[in-house]
């Protein structure tokens, strides 16, 4: 846990304070995103913690101990430390780099080689063939990827990381954040993560505290900041597009409709046709009686047909897992053309369908007009 | 590195050049001097590698301490004009350094040393100046991050990075003191400047070789000494301005 209280940061001969009264609570294990324009003082506040720099005035304290009461070298070599520039060794291999803290801290060699097969082992590199290379051997991606291990080395509570993805090409950024949250996921370290990237932000932060001319305008969920935006300051700086923004935040299982209207494969193509016809439905979705995604069925298909549902069924391929993106899931839609997706898991059960129309009311809050079609296909349960 | 395939016709050349001139020295007599006072020699090439060594080691060390010091945060603002000082003095020529130490400290080997000393030391702390400032300040940076003591981050991130350049310059300044110990003669000291010079003054061409090839040899053996240490000393991580 870190606490700030009314941390203020002035540098000599300045007239404006870098950092002005800033207060603000990370709660153990959680991601807090500092954001805002270059010469926010973002970084500075952050450089804060680790006493890289001294504080003016104000309190900080890391885990209810107060920051001025430690020794500054004990206390970094207890909080992770990761920069843009990667600032990788290059007199040392992939081993000695990730093993720097554990080193300082004086384990032996035996232990550090194990954590460091382990770390790399967490970051996605093969340790045999990474372990023994030198840091200009290494792409940007992977310097990065040990630039996190070698923070992670000493197993600290807290990292602190100063726009790490800032310098790798968008493609790669997006593979190394989302192995970062994963990461994240299992370890649960309390992390302050720098940025002036907003979907960055919106994608790693459980927490954002946007920063601005030395100051904190606004804190809290993402959602929070784009859905409630504190000012026009806030407004203009997570951009006119925040309501697609959003859409990355919320997962298909946020927004999906539970129970669809379906068949079974063995139910009697006369009956369900008779249904379909009645509740004026155009397709159906079948599933067996393990509740699997069988396919689907259109009028077309039933009429004049006798026998069982799965006989005429056509195959449904394009499904969406739960725990996908909204902006993912609305790209599928998109792009094939579809008003509604059936959402099914790993092991191919239907958990639910998406529909365009509730997807978009529930990102658009305004957004309100008769659903039509789609509503009747998602709302309630087996139609026999 | 040369590439190998060269190196065999390199080196046979070089042997048969050397032939030649060993045959043509013989034929003139240069090697006469040499051939009847081997111990001369000899005593002589010790006294000049005293002087080298130990003015060496005197200006490793001093303009070592010096480079760092000149690198850390609080000389800051002496550190343009230290270094400019000091490269206006190199431009003095070694005699006279040589002279005006002499006006100071009298005749003798510790004129010498002082003025060998003296003359090394720039290249020495302009180089490590030059190899610590060109690192990446990111480097530093993440050694402070991750708790390094200011000790720990000079010794383990900044010399070992800047390790090429500084060895670059102490090599430089042992290969100039090498030749410039031959002017230790003049001031008493000794060293291969004594045939040299008393050659010189004879007209005696075989006195004169005698002192000025163990010179030439003793220049290139340190410098390919130097590159042997380099190769030691220096990680295989960092990339050689080659």
């Amino acid at each position: 846990m870190i606490e700030l209280d009314r941390v203020t940061k002035t540098y000599p001969g300045a007239t404006q304070p870098a950092v002005e009264s800033i207060s603000l609570r990370v709660p153990e294990g959680e991601i807090c995103v500092f954001i805002g324009p270059s010469g926010c003082g973002k970084t500075t506040l952050m450089r804060l913690i680790n006493r890289l720099i001294p504080i003016s005035s104000g309190s900080i304290s890391v885990n209810g101990q107060n920051i001025m009461g430690l020794d500054p070298i004990e206390l970094r070599r207890r909080i992770g430390y990761v920069i843009q520039q990667v600032g990788l060794f290059p007199h040392m291999t992939v081993r000695d780099n990730i093993g720097t803290v554990p080193k300082l801290l004086g384990w032996t060699k035996a232990k550090i080689d194990e954590r460091v097969d382990e770390l790399l082992t967490l970051v996605n590199l093969n340790p045999k063939s990474f372990r023994d290379r030198y840091p200009r051997q290494l792409s940007g991606g992977q310097a990065q990827r040990i630039g996190v291990a070698r923070a992670m080395a000493a197993n600290p509570p807290i990292m602190l990381m100063d726009e790490p993805f800032g310098a790798i090409d968008p493609i790669n950024r997006e593979v190394l954040q989302d192995e970062f949250l994963s990461i994240h996921a299992k370890l649960r370290k309390t992390v302050i993560f720098v940025t002036h990237d907003i979907n960055e932000a919106i994608k790693m932060g459980q927490r954002i505290a946007l920063l601005n001319e030395g100051r904190l305008v606004q804190t809290g969920l993402p959602d929070e900041l784009l859905n409630r935006p504190a000012n026009e300051f806030v407004k203009n700086f997570v951009g006119t597009d925040r309501v697609l923004k959003r859409l990355n935040l919320l997962k298909v299982k946020d927004a999906m409709m539970l129970n669809p209207v379906h068949c079974l494969d063995d139910d009697a193509s006369e009956k369900v046709l008779e249904q379909m016809i009645r509740q004026d439905l155009a397709f159906l979705i079948v599933a067996d009686r393990d509740h699997r995604l069988r396919g689907y069925v259109n009028r077309r298909d039933l009429r004049g047909h006798k026998g069982k549902v799965g006989d005429v069924a056509g195959r449904l391929t394009l499904t969406v897992s739960p725990e996908r993106n909204l902006k993912e899931a609305l790209s599928q839609m998109l792009s094939y053309d579809l008003g509604i997706l059936v959402v099914v898991d790993e092991a191919g059960h239907i958990q639910g369908v998406l529909n365009s129309t509730t997807l978009f009311k529930l990102v658009g809050d305004t957004y309100d007009e008769r659903g039509g079609h789609w509503e009747r296909i998602t709302a309630g349960g087996r139609i026999l | 590195m040369k590439p190998k395939g060269r190196r065999p016709y390199f080196t046979i050349f070089g042997l048969a050049f050397a032939f030649w001139l060993g045959i043509e020295a013989q034929h003139r007599g240069y090697v006469n001097f040499a051939r009847e006072n081997p111990r001369e020699i000899y005593r002589l090439l010790i006294q000049h590698l005293q002087l080298v060594f130990i003015s060496g080691s005197i200006a490793v060390a001093l303009g070592l301490g010096i480079g760092i010091v000149l690198t850390r945060g609080f000389m800051r603002r002496y550190r343009e004009v230290t270094l400019s000082i000091l490269g206006i003095c190199q431009t003095v020529p070694s005699i006279a350094v040589i002279a005006i130490a002499m006006t100071y400290l009298g005749i003798g080997s510790k004129t010498a040393i002082f003025a060998l000393v003296v003359y090394s030391l720039l290249p020495i702390i302009r180089n490590t100046v030059a190899g610590i400032f060109q690192l990446d300040p990111a480097l530093v940076d993440a050694g402070q991050g991750m708790g390094m003591t200011p000790r720990q981050v000079l010794f383990k991130v900044e010399i070992p990075n800047a390790m090429y350049i500084i060895l670059t310059g102490i090599r430089t300044a042992v290969v100039i003191n090498v030749g410039t110990a031959a002017m230790s003669f003049l001031v008493g000291a000794g060293g291969l400047g004594d045939l040299i010079f008393t050659g010189i003054a004879m007209v005696d061409a075989g006195l004169m070789l005698a002192g000025a090839v163990p010179t030439a040899c003793l220049a290139v053996l340190l410098n390919w000494g130097f590159e042997r240490l380099e190769n030691l000393l220096i990680s295989p991580g960092i990339p050689r301005g080659e």
